[in-house]
């Protein structure tokens, strides 16, 4: 500056030290990831309605149907619940950035969705109704449908989250992706346990 | 440095300095140039301003067809068009005017282009996001007007009820277009709730806690929550709808199972959401205006907050008592009819506070001003045909009559396109530099408002006296001719109002006074920028001491500094209090949502005509969602360098 001027000053508040790589409610994407699953709940809620509200207009529930049969669904429900033991552990050793464990848990998250999706055909196969025979049917297979979907597009997000772990591309970024991912699996997770229960439980509590 | 806090310095003020970031920062968040680069451009204000001007765009198209019925029953027993072609005005008009103009108008449009600036911030969250939003509901549109052309529009009313639109009775192709277009706008608006709600709650400038929130931006928010909450009911409707018409599932066939009222009940759990959706934003572009034009701080702020609020849950209260004449149990009507009173109380809050604002403050009366006391008129009215339609015996009465298309034409016109119009006055400044002219202006607001009435409110009458809506005529002798061609004569006006707000629009355009950062001296931090915003929106990211915060700013308020400027960074700050919390780089411009939205357009369009075409499109879609998050190896690299991850 020019000799003699004096330069004027302000206050100002520096932000340079702060971290660019934050998790859960300080990471924008993970709060969004929160929104779309308040989003997807409310479908699953909506549909969950609609299957009561169907059963409160039919006198016979199922109507002239078995219930979907037990065996394959619990199953399904029982891998659901074991793969939280892998899925807590590479959530939070993403926090610390270990590569190693968060490669291994993307590859265990992405068998264990597999075989979801392998035990989920066998459900299909033994829901014991048709979407096309009765109300009922719809419904089941809607909220089947619907959760079907959400395992397909989390492991094909997990397929390719686990490329890209496998690439040049780690970054700070990526380990918030992982979380996310985690977290992602955890609404899969939680939104199946009261389908569970409606789809192959409350046809065998309500029937008259 | 590992304390990760950030730190009050005093900086020199270097004018050669600020110019030279200036131009970096022009370089980092410019727009890429060119065709193709029009198609990859993700920032907020150029996403707002596309989805401002196709919001109007389906505004005009839907008031064009308004005025082709409103010649259409101008005469007794007119014969200009046939019952079917009447049937898929009607349709296209309010289903155009609900989906592709009063949401994403009153909600997407408005917030995307303002909250960013509102909150001081550079960017909106998921840009990318917000840029395949735009494409999808543009797609939607587009398509919806496509099919009309080829004699496929929508015919059975804009809430399409089965079993009217259900495969028995509803052949063709249209009334699965029209669950369709619900799903491309549905999706399109979720979108942006999340990106709203996730921008108000993140990338608030450091010292705006909650209870210094915009108004305008509290009420986005609200209504984002409600859009989030009440938009899954619609999408689950209109999804059933489209499986039962072709995929042989049977939701609503009463013979094995099935119930139509189901359909209404999910229709509704939105419909309902929907009329706040739309009014929300109304109510708080009036208390935006009016702090400004009334010079003082909004009167109870807190209680205005409360009462939007309280109508975001309430709304959700309501649904049933669009449905008092489907023989529904007398208890449930009665609880709806008590709840659909109490709505009122918060309204009515509103309503006290801006009296009180008014009352308390130095009026200047511009043209924007107007638009927000002609609201007040309408509104009212329109409240009060609600009190009547609220109480179940009225409401048997006049249900299906045009009582009713008068009582939501007088709450959805004076709730959300006389503020609209306010707002356009209001804002355009920013948007373009320029002043609209207040002569214009003037013209534009008296002729609409005269022509509002003078159409809508004979609507009451001929609804009491028995004239059915949805009717494509009438007999000579029944007493409702006279009646008609006054709404039909009103309709010119209305029709002259809205061409007169375009010629002020173009002629403000070329020759408009030059703005200045602030023509109205208003508090929001949209003023503290150039006119228009610059790509960067802010050279300095502001601080904020106050809900007002250019009118509340200390004289030595701080600014923010230690961002990156080199690459697209925004400073995130804390949900509750605003404190500075960390940083975010926002994404570049990409083709690839643009391409993704073109996927899903081929795979919603093609489920109308084959179920298989949602398996087959999911490819397709699949791979350009991949590209569109599939970083590049430079910037993957630059940023490992950089990373400061956080400290537990």
């Amino acid at each position: 500056m020019a000799d003699g001027i004096e330069v004027q000053r302000r206050r100002a508040l520096d932000v340079s030290a702060l971290p660019n790589v934050v998790f859960s409610v300080r990471s924008t994407t993970w709060l969004g990831t929160v929104g779309m699953m308040f989003i997807e709940g409310g479908v699953f809620a909506l549909v969950v309605a609609a299957y009561f509200y169907l059963h409160s207009r039919t006198e016979h529930w199922p109507p002239g149907f078995l219930p979907p049969d037990l065996f394959w669904g619990t199953i399904n429900t029982i891998i659901f619940v074991l793969s939280v033991i892998p899925t807590e552990w590479y959530r939070r050793r993403a926090h610390h950035g270990d590569l190693a464990a968060v490669r291994i848990g993307l590859i265990l998250a992405s068998l264990i969705g597999l075989a979801n999706l392998v035990v989920r055909y066998f459900e299909l196969r033994h829901l014991n109704c048709e979407w096309s025979q009765s109300a009922y049917g719809s419904v089941v297979w809607l909220l089947m449908g619907l959760h079907v979907t959400h395992l397909l597009t989390d492991w094909v997000e997990t397929l390719v989250l686990t490329k890209l772990f496998f690439s040049p591309h780690i970054e700070g970024k990526r380990f918030v992706d992982a979380e996310e991912n985690a977290s992602y699996w955890y609404f899969v997770v939680l939104t199946w346990i009261p389908i569970y229960l409606v789809l192959y439980w409350a046809p065998r509590w309500l029937r008259s | 440095m590992s304390e990760q806090r950030a730190v009050m310095r005093l900086e020199p003020v270097l004018p050669e300095k600020e110019q030279a970031r200036a131009a970096q920062l022009a370089e980092v968040w410019k727009e890429p140039p060119g065709f193709i680069g029009w198609f990859k451009a993700i920032h907020h204000t150029t996403i707002g301003k596309r989805f401002i001007l196709t919001a109007f765009a389906f505004f005009l198209a839907a008031g064009l067809l308004a005025g082709a019925m409103r010649l259409q029953l101008a005469f007794p027993e007119s014969h200009l068009m046939s019952p079917d072609l009447y049937n898929q005005i009607f349709t296209m008009h309010g289903s155009t005017m609900m989906f592709l103009f009063a949401v994403p108008m009153m909600f997407e449009a408005l917030s995307v282009y303002l909250v960013p600036l509102m909150l001081g911030t550079r960017q909106i969250a998921f840009p990318r996001l917000n840029a395949y939003s735009y494409y999808l509901y543009l797609f939607g549109g587009l398509m919806l007007f496509a099919f009309f052309f080829v004699n496929s529009g929508p015919d059975r009313g804009w809430f399409a009820y089965v079993p009217l639109s259900g495969p028995d009775y509803g052949p063709g192709k249209r009334a699965d277009i029209w669950a369709q277009l619900i799903t491309f706008t549905e999706v399109s608006a979720l979108c942006v709730a999340v990106e709203v709600v996730v921008t108000t709650f993140k990338l608030r400038a450091p010292g705006m806690s909650l209870n210094r929130i915009p108004i305008f931006v509290w009420g986005q928010v609200v209504t984002a929550f409600m859009v989030i909450f009440a938009m899954p009911g619609v999408v689950v409707a209109s999804t059933m709808l489209l499986l039962d018409r072709t995929c042989g599932t049977q939701f609503f066939n009463p013979a094995v199972g099935g119930d139509v009222l189901l359909f209404q009940h999910l229709f509704w759990w939105f419909g309902h959401p929907e009329v706040y959706i739309i009014f929300i934003p109304g109510t708080v572009i009036v208390s935006t205006v009016l702090s400004t034009f009334c010079r003082r701080h909004m009167f109870g702020y807190l209680a205005v907050i409360l009462s939007l609020i309280a109508t975001g849950f309430i709304a959700f209260g309501l649904w049933v008592h669009h449905m008092f004449a489907t023989g529904i149990p007398q208890m449930s009507e009665s609880f709806f009819t008590a709840a659909s009173m109490m709505i009122a109380i918060p309204t009515g809050t509103q309503i006290f506070c801006w009296i009180a604002t008014i009352t308390t403050g130095k009026v200047v009366l511009k043209t924007p001003m107007w638009w927000v006391l002609g609201f007040f008129f309408v509104f009212i009215i329109g409240g009060m045909t609600g009190i009547y339609v609220a109480s179940v015996p009225v409401d048997l009465q006049v249900h299906d009559t045009y009582f009713i298309v008068a009582h939501f034409h007088y709450v959805l016109i004076g709730g959300a396109v006389f503020p609209l119009f306010a707002a356009f006055a209001y804002w355009f400044p920013k948007m373009t530099g320029r002043m609209m002219s207040e002569k214009l202006g003037l013209w534009s607001f008296w002729l609409f408002t005269i022509g509002f009435n003078v159409t809508f409110f004979p609507m009451h009458i001929v609804g009491l006296r028995g004239m059915p809506r949805r009717v494509y005529t009438y007999p000579a002798g029944a007493g409702w001719t006279v009646l008609n061609q006054i709404e039909s004569l009103g309709y010119l006006f209305l029709f002259a109002g809205v061409a007169m707000f375009l010629v002020n629009v173009w002629r403000s355009l070329k020759r408009g006074e030059l703005a200045g950062p602030n023509p109205w001296q208003a508090g929001g931090l949209e003023w503290a920028v150039p006119s228009p915003p610059p790509a960067y929106n802010f050279l300095n990211l502001p601080t904020v001491n106050g809900s007002e915060p250019l009118w509340d700013a200390a004289p030595d308020q701080p600014i923010v500094t230690g961002l990156k400027e080199d690459v697209r960074e925004v400073l995130t700050t804390r949900i509750l209090d605003a404190e500075p919390e960390g940083r975010d780089e926002m994404p570049a411009p990409s083709i690839w949502p643009f391409l993704a939205a073109v996927a899903t357009t081929a795979l919603f369009i093609g489920s109308i005509f084959r179920p298989i075409a949602v398996s087959i499109g999911a490819i397709p879609l699949g791979i350009t969602l991949i590209a569109w998050f599939w970083p590049t190896r430079e910037e993957s690299e630059r940023r490992r360098k950089q990373d400061i991850w956080q400290t537990e």
